[in-house]
């Protein structure tokens, strides 16, 4: 069964992360609204590796921008470890799904930068810095600029830079998607072990259902946007520690990787269907 | 992983030199020889036939001036000095003019530039103005402030100012504006402050453009303090030329332009080693096909 059994007893508490009733609605530059999110409810508990997946539109990184309190929901509340989400939320780290390391700074000052932003001394926050680089494997990187490096060696500062202020929940927006296939392997693996180091709750966008399975303890399937909601939510009980690699060869993730393809296929026909239409139109 | 990081470290040491290289290198100094060379012959050419079209013809001379009369005229302005005092002194009047406006205008210009880029309501309100000011010709404030601050340096800083400002404010409010916003939401993130992610985000981005508008901006300088020069003063290479139009002296207008040409190449060269040293994060220009 399950060998982190110490989680059960952690999410017995408040949730990490608790949206309820959300709806978050934009206004397009030509003054229409468009409803991103509709009567959302999801519930993250501490230490929870939430995986979100969703066809392309269906608000899954709206989703972040509210929990990292980027955006404000139209309705509905945003609660992080038991408090309404105003203003950037604290002990919270996002990654990108493009690059966002500073081009202009050294991988080091890159990695020390949310220290730097806090007020620790230079020094201290190096010294930190230099740390984390070696826990993903960069040591020796430090001088470099990003564009000296290959794009999964950015996604390692990247992962260094969040992980560094030792947030309680970290938000990843499709974060290995512009890798290719070995390298996505790669960073997977490590990001677990990273995220082993100090647990926190982790929501993970992403479009790739192998992926989700792979990595979550839960997977939650949204609805074909506009108005993106939960459909379906899925427990992943495969074992830990996982190899990402090799996990997808069990018959037990094969089982659940058809019983969520079942929820998800419907909602990417859907997206499909809307998006084939919209350019038809465009086109005639 | 591994992989990467050993062609990192190989490619510091020094490289071997391989015969495809030698004759790339070969090739490539070849070629510009004779791109030195065209250069050389295109100049002789306009040159020469300057100097042969007009030839002795006195009338010509005072009309288009001479390469022979105008290398003279640098000749004695250098030794024997100019009719308003030293070469030296003019030149450094005019460079004194145009380097203190060109500092201030492009400080103002990227403060209002990022403040105005930063701070939408402060956009809102004074775009408008901007708009009237940059539209109407600048250079007309040149007489104003010769009227309202005299014949001294001053007037002639002013419309410096006046003419570097627009220049660089236009580029770094774009610049501003043209920041991706994933870099500012994950400085936000990471805990920078509104001032923080100003200060480590949105000036190094925008300095990209910054760094444009500085290579027109320094053109704008120069013609800032020569034409407040004309339009009223007593030192410097603009009263010169005007004295030498004055006088129907083609050659001593010619001659002050190429000693303009000669500061404006020098600062050019200056802040292209700036932009090289300021920007030196970013990736190298990897030379394409020709296309």
């Amino acid at each position: 069964m399950h060998p982190y059994q110490h989680q059960a007893d952690r999410s017995a508490g408040a949730p990490a992360i608790d949206l309820r009733g959300v709806t978050k609605r934009f206004t397009t530059p030509t003054g229409s609204l468009y409803t991103a999110l509709r009567d959302l409810d999801l519930q993250v508990a501490p230490g929870e590796f939430c995986a979100i997946v969703g066809p392309t539109g269906c608000g899954k990184s709206t989703t972040l921008t509210l929990v990292s309190g980027l955006e404000r929901p139209s309705l509905g509340s945003v609660t992080v470890h038991g408090k309404e989400v105003s203003g950037i939320t604290p002990g919270v780290a996002f990654m990108f799904q493009t690059d966002a390391v500073l081009p202009w700074k050294t991988v080091l000052d890159n990695v020390a930068l949310g220290p730097r932003f806090r007020g620790t001394a230079k020094s201290q926050a190096h010294i930190a810095a230099r740390d984390w680089l070696r826990r993903v494997g960069l040591a020796g990187f430090e001088d470099r600029f990003p564009h000296q490096l290959s794009g999964g060696m950015r996604k390692r500062v990247a992962l260094a830079q969040s992980l560094i202020n030792e947030p309680r929940i970290l938000l990843m927006d499709e974060p290995f998607s512009a890798l290719d296939v070995q390298t996505r392997a790669i960073m997977s693996n490590e990001l677990l072990q990273l995220w082993d180091l100090t647990r926190p709750a982790v929501v993970f966008v992403t479009h790739d259902l192998e992926e989700a399975i792979a990595l979550a303890d839960k997977v939650v399937v949204l609805t074909a946007g506009p108005g993106g909601t939960v459909k379906a939510s899925f427990d992943i009980d495969l074992p830990r520690p996982r190899l990402v690699q090799e996990i997808r060869f069990e018959q037990h993730f094969v089982d659940l990787y058809h019983q969520i393809w079942e929820a998800l296929r419907s909602e990417v026909d859907i997206a499909y269907a809307q998006t084939t239409a919209a350019t038809t139109r465009k086109a005639s | 992983m591994t992989a990467v990081a050993t062609k990192l470290t190989t490619a510091g040491e020094k490289p071997e030199v391989s015969a495809t290289e030698r004759a790339y290198r070969s090739h490539a100094h070849r070629r510009s020889v004779v791109v030195h060379l065209t250069q050389l012959v295109f100049l002789v050419l306009i040159l020469g036939g300057w100097q042969l079209y007009v030839g002795g013809d006195s009338r010509k001379i005072i009309l288009y001036g001479v390469p022979s009369g105008i290398a003279g005229r640098l000749h004695t302005w250098v030794t024997d000095g100019t009719a308003i005092g030293s070469l030296a002194g003019q030149i450094t009047v005019t460079l004194e003019e145009a380097l203190i406006g060109f500092g201030i205008g492009t400080a103002l210009g990227i403060v209002s530039g990022i403040a105005l880029g930063r701070i939408r309501f402060l956009a809102e309100v004074f775009s408008p103005y901007i708009k009237v000011l940059n539209s109407i010709p600048r250079i007309v404030l040149g007489s104003v402030f010769v009227l309202a601050f005299g014949l001294g340096i001053e007037s002639k800083v002013l419309l410096v100012i006046v003419l570097v400002f627009f220049g660089v404010f236009f580029n770094a409010f774009q610049g501003v504006r043209e920041v991706d916003r994933n870099l500012i939401a994950n400085a936000t993130i990471l805990g920078g402050s509104r001032w923080q992610v100003t200060r480590q985000v949105v000036l190094p981005s925008a300095f990209t453009w910054i760094i444009a508008s500085l290579h027109v901006s320094f053109g704008f300088a120069l013609i800032g303090a020569i034409v407040g020069e004309f339009l009223g003063g007593s030192q410097g290479l603009g009263v010169l030329i005007k004295n030498a139009q004055g006088t129907f002296d083609a050659n001593g207008v010619w001659a002050a332009m190429v000693i303009m040409g000669i500061v404006a190449l020098l600062a050019e060269w200056f802040i292209t080693k700036l932009e090289s040293r300021l920007l030196r994060w970013r990736p190298p220009q990897l030379a394409g096909p020709d296309l």
